[in-house]
């Protein structure tokens, strides 16, 4: 082992690692993909150190690199990674699901989620909207997420995947209606002991 | 019905164009039919409340979770 002033830091990064798999494996859907993503972030992160000592959080910093780092890896894997080979079940419009009269119009009012900035303070609550993010079907994860934790327009989310707009949407539609019914179901329909 | 009613929309059709909206920038015309639907129905709100909620608990997950907890 070489021992060079830096041990500290490497040892820091080290400690970072559980967290950063998290999100990778959020996002890939993919043990190992998210092994390497995460072990490509951890070594950039080594190979230069002093990028960090203007920085006074090292885990934004290293998410920061780690974002780039699963972005070059569903572009290198973009045929897998858009492959949607999910059962008709996780191909079914959730729309379906929802409780509309033959004419189209709501046969029961959508539930009033009541007051959400509480529940946006609440610990629990990201747990939940973690979990149910977590069991979307990989595609619509990996796509959902793009979106929503990579922050990447549309327009962008295409072009790096070579996906038409329109598959997009359809993929993205279903993401956000059982992302929805998820929530309605195991949170904001739950007994109100929060 | 589409010929007379060029801007009448289902429950079902607004609550696809709430969610579009999301990922996308909407039609001026979907935009108008949305905005009537909207102004004369009393679930669709509810659902757009929904959807509203949802875009600020990504958003501020992404906060929450990147600052370490």
């Amino acid at each position: 082992m070489p021992s060079h002033p830096s041990t500290d830091f490497e040892q820091q990064l080290v400690e970072q690692r559980s967290y950063l798999m998290r999100f990778a494996r959020l996002q890939l859907r993919n043990d190992a993909w998210a092994e390497d993503a995460v072990s490509e972030t951890l070594l950039a992160a080594l190979a230069k150190p002093q990028a960090f000592e203007a920085r006074s959080q090292l885990k934004t910093w290293l998410v920061g690199i780690l974002k780039h780092k699963i972005i070059d890896a569903m572009r290198q894997r973009q045929r897998e990674v858009t492959f949607d080979s999910g059962s008709d079940d996780d191909n079914a419009d959730p729309l379906e699901h929802m409780a509309f009269k033959t004419d189209g119009h709501f046969a029961e009012k959508p539930a009033d989620w009541g007051n959400p900035e509480q529940d946006l303070k609440s610990r629990q609550f990201f747990a939940i909207l973690e979990a149910c993010t977590d069991k979307l079907p990989a595609v619509q994860g990996r796509l959902f997420l793009m979106r929503e934790w990579l922050e990447m327009s549309s327009e962008e989310i295409c072009k790096e995947l070579a996906l038409t707009p329109t598959n997009l949407y359809v993929q993205l539609h279903r993401a956000r209606l059982r992302l929805r019914e998820c929530l309605d179901l195991n949170w904001f329909s739950q007994a109100p002991t929060r | 019905m589409t010929a007379a009613y060029p801007f009448r929309r289902t429950c079902k059709e607004v609550s696809a164009l709430l969610i579009a909206r999301e990922d996308r920038a909407l039609p001026l015309r979907e935009r108008l039919a949305l905005r009537l639907h909207m102004a004369m129905c009393q679930a669709c709100p509810r659902f757009e409340r929904q959807v509203l909620t949802l875009r600020n608990a990504m958003k501020q997950w992404r906060n929450y979770s990147e600052a370490g907890e």
